[in-house]
This record gives C-alpha cells, sequence and structure tokens, in this order.
C-alpha cells in the first residue's frame, strides 16, 4: 500500500473554539490509482491534501508513506520526501513570478540534488506541450499554460504521488478537459499515483475511484461509475484498487 | 551543488531588484569606505610622525622648557621660557659628558615632535622683487650636521657668523625656490624681513636640500642664534639670560641615550635650583607619545566608521526582514517543491553575505579612492593629510563587512526558514 491513513484527526484550534478539520479518517491508496476528492468547501479536502503532501501534519491518528510512518519523521526528513517522492499542483498554480518557465521546472530538482536538470526540464514541458513556451515568464502564459508548467514542475522528479488541489478551479471548461487529460496520462503511461481535488463532478468522472468527504468525514468511496481499469506496465497497482479501498473505507 | 544554485538565484533576484539592493549595498559601501578612508588618515599621520622623528638625525635628545610657548601667547609668553644657553654651556663639558658629541641650542624653527603648539616665529621675506614667508630658525653652526641636513648650494652659517653675529642667513629649499630661479642664484643676494618692529636685511649664503614632509624644514630660514639674540632683544629671559626654545644633542652611540638623558635632566635641574621646569626626551620618547596619539587618532577614526559599517548592517536586516514578508509565499512554493529549512535558510544568508561582500568591496574601492584624494591635501587647514592605506585596514574592513552580513542576515533568514508552508501559500 502506498498510503495508509487510520484514524486520522485534524483539529484546528481558533481561540476557544476547535474545528475538526479531519475526524478518524481510514484510507488506503494504492501504487498507480487514480483518485478524485469531492466535497463541500470546508469538508476538508486541502486539509487531507495537504497532510498526505507532508506539508502538515495531524493532530491525532497515523499516515503511512510507502510503508515509513510519516509522524515520525522530522521537517528535513519530511522535505525529503516531498522532494524525492510527492509532486504538488494548485489551484493557483503557485509559480515564481519572475523566472521562466524552464527555471521554474528546474527549481524541485535542485532541491532534490539532481543533475543534467536543463534537459529534464525542457523534457517534461515537452510532456505537457510546452516546448515553444520554454522561455516564457509566468505573465507571459495563459492559465492553462501556467497550469502546465506547474504539471512539468511536478513530474520533472519522477514523483510517485501527484496531488493536485483543485488543479482546474481557475480554469475553463476546455482548459479543465486538456489538463485532466494530461493526468490522465501522467497515470496511465508513467504510473504515477494521482490524487486530486475537484467540485466538478465531470471532472472526477474520469478517475477511476471517488472519495467523498463531509464535515472532515469520509462519507463515501467508490469506484467511478465510467472507469475503466487499465493495466499498465512498470507499476504495482492491483487490479481494482478502487473496490478494495472502498472496503475499507468507514460508513 | 546546492551552493552554486543558491549563489546563482540570490544574484538573479538582485538582478530582478536592483534599486532595492543598491540602497542595501550602499550602507555597507559607505561604512566599509568609510573605515579604509579614516583608518588610512590615522595611519598616515602615524608614518608622517615617525618618518619625521627618524629624519631629525640619530642618536638625539631634545631639552625643552615645560612650556614652549603657546602660540596663543606669542612673543611676550617665550621671554618666561625657562631653558637658557647657558644650560646648553653646561652639556658641552666633555669631562662631565664624554657620551655627548655635540648640542645645539635653538630658537624659532621646525618643532622636533608632534607638539604643534610650540611658537612658530613666521616672517614675511622679500627678495629679487619677490616675497614669502619663512618660519625663523635662530640656531648655531652644528645645526646642520646635529639635524642631518644637507647643504644644496653655498654654505651654512660658520662660527664666525656667531661671533661676528653677522646677518648671514641660510634658507629652506621652498623659501629659496619662492624667491630665486635657482638655489645657486640666491648665493650672495639680499632679503630683507619684517618681523614685528624688527626690519632687517640679510645675506644669503646658503640653501638647504629638499626634505619633504609636513614640517617646516623647507620652509625655514637659519640664522645665527647670537644675531637673532641683539636684533631681537626683546626675546630674552626674564633673569636677563638668553633663553632657548630647544637643546638638541646627539649622543656618541645609541646605547647612551638613557644614560645621557639621565645625566643631562640631573645638570639642568641643579642649573635651575632643583626645578625640573623643562623636559628631556630622546627620538623614541618622541616616536612613542606621537605613536600613541595617532594609535588612538586612528582608533578613534575607525570607531566612528566602524559605527556606520553597524548602522549598514541594521539596514541590511531591515530590509531582509521586510523582503522575507514580501517573499513569504514565495518560500512556500520553495518548500512545497521540496526545499527544507536549511536550504531556505542558506539562501537567505547567502543573499546578506552577497550583498554585504559586493558592498564591502565596493567601499573598499571607494575608501581607497578617497584615501589617495585626500592625499597631500590641506582642505584649506594649512596642515596637509598624509593618508597610508594598509592592507590590515582593508582585511579587516571586508572581514568585517562579512561578518556583519551575517550576523544581520541570520536572524531575517531564520525567520523565512521557520515559515510554515500551508501558511505561506495561503497569502498572497
Ligand atoms: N489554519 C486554519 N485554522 C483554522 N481553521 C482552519 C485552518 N485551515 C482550515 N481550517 C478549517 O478546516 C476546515 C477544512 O478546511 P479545508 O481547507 O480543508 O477545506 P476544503 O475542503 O479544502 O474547502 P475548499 O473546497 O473551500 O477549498 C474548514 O472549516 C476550515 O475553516
Ligand atoms: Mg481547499
Amino acid at each position: 500500500m502506498m498510503i495508509r491513513l487510520r484514524h486520522l484527526s485534524k483539529i484546528y484550534r481558533s481561540g476557544d473554539v476547535f474545528v475538526p478539520a479531519l475526524q478518524n479518517v481510514d484510507l488506503d491508496i494504492d501504487y498507480g490509482e487514480f483518485v478524485a476528492i469531492v466535497g463541500a468547501s470546508g469538508s476538508g479536502k486541502s486539509t487531507l491534501m495537504n497532510i498526505i503532501g507532508c506539508l502538515d501534519r495531524p493532530t491525532r491518528g497515523v499516515y503511512e508513506l510507502e510503508g515509513h510512518d510519516v509522524g515520525r519523521m522530522n521537517d528535513i526528513q519530511r522535505a525529503k520526501v516531498r522532494s524525492r517522492r510527492i509532486g504538488f499542483v494548485f489551484q493557483s498554480f503557485n509559480l515564481l513570478s519572475r523566472p521562466s518557465a524552464l527555471s521554474q521546472v528546474e527549481l524541485p530538482m535542485i532541491y532534490a540534488g539532481m543533475g543534467d536538470r536543463r534537459r529534464r526540464a525542457a523534457h517534461a514541458l515537452a510532456e505537457v506541450g510546452l516546448s515553444d513556451r520554454m522561455h516564457h515568464k509566468p505573465s507571459q502564459l495563459s492559465g492553462g499554460q501556467q497550469q502546465r508548467v506547474a504539471i512539468a514542475r511536478a513530474l520533472v522528479t519522477d514523483p510517485a504521488l501527484i496531488l493536485a488541489d483543485e488543479p482546474t478551479g481557475a480554469l475553463d471548461t476546455k482548459t479543465t478537459g486538456d489538463i485532466v487529460g494530461l493526468f490522465e496520462r501522467l497515470n496511465r503511461e508513467h504510473g504515477i499515483t494521482v490524487i486530486f481535488v475537484t467540485h466538478e463532478p465531470e471532472v472526477a468522472e474520469h478517475t477511476r475511484r471517488t472519495i467523498t468527504l463531509r464535515d472532515g468525514r469520509i462519507i463515501s468511496d467508490v469506484p467511478t461509475a465510467r472507469s475503466t481499469v487499465v493495466q499498465f506496465p512498470g507499476t504495482v497497482a492491483p487490479a481494482a484498487p478502487a473496490a478494495q479501498a472502498a472496503g475499507e473505507a468507514p460508513a | 551543488m546546492i551552493f552554486i544554485d543558491t549563489l546563482r538565484m540570490a544574484t538573479s533576484e538582485f538582478a530582478s531588484n536592483k534599486l532595492r539592493t543598491g540602497l542595501t549595498m550602499l550602507g555597507i559601501i559607505i561604512g566599509v569606505g568609510a573605515v579604509i578612508a579614516l583608518m588610512a588618515a590615522g595611519q598616515g599621520a602615524q608614518a608622517g610622525v615617525t618618518s619625521k622623528v627618524r629624519g631629525l638625525g640619530s642618536n638625539l635628545i631634545f631639552v625643552k622648557p615645560a612650556t614652549t610657548g603657546s602660540s596663543g601667547g606669542g612673543i611676550r609668553d617665550l621671554r618666561s621660557l625657562t631653558l637658557t644657553t647657558d644650560d646648553a654651556t653646561s652639556l658641552r663639558d666633555q669631562t662631565v659628558f664624554p657620551e655627548i658629541s655635540a648640542v645645539v641650542s635653538q630658537f624659532g624653527g621646525s618643532d622636533t615632535s608632534a607638539d604643534t603648539s610650540q611658537t612658530s616665529l613666521q616672517t614675511q621675506l622679500i627678495g629679487n622683487g619677490r616675497n614669502t614667508t619663512a618660519i625663523i630658525t635662530a640656531t648655531e653652526p652644528n645645526f646642520v650636521t646635529v639635524r642631518n641636513y644637507t647643504v644644496a648650494a653655498g654654505a651654512f652659517i660658520t662660527s664666525d657668523d656667531m661671533d661676528r653675529k653677522s646677518t648671514n642667513v641660510v634658507l629652506g629649499s621652498k623659501v629659496a625656490a619662492d624667491l630665486f630661479d635657482t638655489p645657486a642664484s640666491a648665493i650672495g643676494q639680499n632679503v630683507r624681513i619684517n618681523f614685528g618692529p624688527v626690519n632687517l636685511s640679510l645675506t644669503v649664503i646658503g640653501v638647504l636640500a629638499t626634505r619633504g614632509g609636513n614640517g617646516s624644514d623647507d620652509t625655514q630660514m637659519i640664522l645665527p642664534l647670537t644675531t637673532f639674540a641683539t636684533r631681537l632683544p626683546f626675546i630674552r629671559s626674564t633673569n636677563g639670560k638668553q633663553n632657548v626654545q630647544e637643546i638638541t644633542v646627539k649622543v656618541t652611540d645609541a646605547g647612551k641615550l638613557n644614560q645621557a638623558k639621565l645625566a643631562i635632566t640631573n645638570t639642568i635641574a641643579a642649573n635651575h635650583g632643583g626645578t625640573q621646569d623643562f623636559t628631556v626626551s630622546t627620538q623614541d620618547d618622541l616616536l612613542t607619545t606621537a605613536n600613541e596619539v595617532s594609535r588612538t587618532l586612528t582608533i578613534l577614526l575607525g570607531a566612528i566608521a566602524g559605527i556606520s559599517l553597524i548602522v549598514g548592517g541594521i539596514g541590511i536586516m531591515n530590509i531582509m526582514l521586510v523582503s522575507v514578508i514580501e517573499r513569504t509565499r514565495e518560500i512556500g512554493i520553495r518548500k512545497a517543491v521540496g526545499a527544507n529549512s536549511r536550504m531556505i535558510l542558506m539562501q537567505f544568508i547567502i543573499e546578506a553575505v552577497i550583498v554585504t561582500v559586493a558592498g564591502g568591496a565596493i567601499g573598499v574601492l571607494v575608501g581607497v579612492v578617497a584615501a589617495k584624494v585626500a592625499n597631500g591635501q590641506d582642505f584649506g587647514t594649512g596642515s596637509t593629510i598624509t593618508t597610508q592605506v594598509t592592507s590590515t585596514s582593508i582585511l579587516v574592513a571586508s572581514g568585517v563587512s562579512v561578518l556583519i552580513g551575517l550576523f544581520f542576515g541570520i536572524y531575517p533568514a531564520y525567520q523565512a526558514s521557520r515559515l510554515d508552508p500551508i501558511e505561506a501559500l495561503r497569502k498572497d
């Protein structure tokens, strides 16, 4: 199992008020899965993504990533996990404002201590269809193109897991389709585990498993209706991961 | 690997923030520049005094009245000087002082120490249809050898001049150059002085070689002490004796300086009925005092400049703290794509150090140029400034600027490194 959450809770405290953003979440996600997380605003989706992405710590419960207990890691170790195993994509792109697309994509490789960066960055940009925009700054790119740069940046370090928090939230329908298609391809062709948050049901339909949150609890975890399980080479994904996970989900 | 990349990131950060970077650097540039320039002024003063004292001659002991006559007191004040020609005479007894090879009395002239309060007998000098100012030195024939002067043209005053109380004079090189075309053409010419009520016609019999430096070596006019005493009779001791401003004693060898100093002190004190109303100092004593003064000066100047360096450092800290807040989101992004807090810390420290190192380098340049420009200028004060840039001051200033970058950069960098990535990303 790639991701294993047990009795995971995240409780924010503002003054005397305790806000439970996540409550007793149990969740397993296997290698190669393509998962959508849906739910109303404030239901805890981003909180869950940040914990899975080792950007945040749970208040209670266990989080194991690839068999390692993330709760026992220090900041430096968690930064290393983010650097080597995880790629992030955000709703607001979160690109640096000045560097060119190429430099943006090189950045994670600097922190990961990787060599041959220029070539890899160019390759990643080609992968997302931006070969002709490598030297553009974010201000010279459309929203969809900026998000592609962000995706190239997320995949350039060869992560096992890509986490996308409402990656299409700021994009129009056509561009949304392109971006979701890109994630599908990364999942299918590279075997990267993709988890993304969306508000749009039609976007969730492209995945093979949909997890629904409400008030910090998982209220449903089902295989996506349209999904067809595709076996691809080079991954350890089980034949029907969604069904398996659904069985473990709390009622 | 990461270090080089961080350097590159920092430089591109500066490139896109030129004005801010420039202003941040300015504090360090001014601080380091000031340290270099002011230390150079202090060191220059020290070196100037040292070479001057060394240039006086070798194995010398200087005897002076306790009060040398302050510039404010004027001529009247000179009458109360306690040292007289009798004191000089008492030192000439070879049986009592075998270690003394020469004794020369002097009135006016170049001051031998950093003591600038000694009255200069400045006079107007007219000759060859031109005029200039000169410092009067009234002294004896062996002055030229004891003080290590070279006669460039003509001859020095002799004992015959002393006996006859002649009006023969020897000019410093600058005085001669002001009045005559060549040193040789000055010989035999008449010059006239207007010194208070005294109006004298004198004959030039010699011109000294140029010595350089800040003293009055080249701007003096030397005449026999006896002539001076008779022609300017109001400069006499109140007890009726001929007083002098300074007695220079030459000792046969350096090893006997302290012994001679003691003997001289005892003899003159006995002459004065036991009162020690005079000072006896060797060249080393002069050097020690002068060096103490100029070292204090150097430290003081350095400290003042150092304060501006610290102010520059605080400027860096201030701007960096603002920049950390401004770049919160950037820091969040960097952490999300894999940077750990140490890498962020390093990035900001390196940025601070680059600013100070670059600022320090420019500051060194500015300071050196300022020191070179100021060298030899008098800024309208009449006394020229000598500057000497030492490698020590350059090393110290650059080292301190790096330390300041580190010191004032660490706190903002630490603030940046411990930002929570989620909060940082949420900010805009
Ligand atoms: N730093 C915080 N301090 C206090 N409460 C917080 C904090 N972050 C999140 N919360 C609360 O936790 C709950 C879940 O927030 P979260 O951002 O995970 O929701 P979400 O499902 O991502 O919503 P959206 O769809 O609007 O992005 C919300 O009620 C929110 O107010
Ligand atoms: Mg959210």
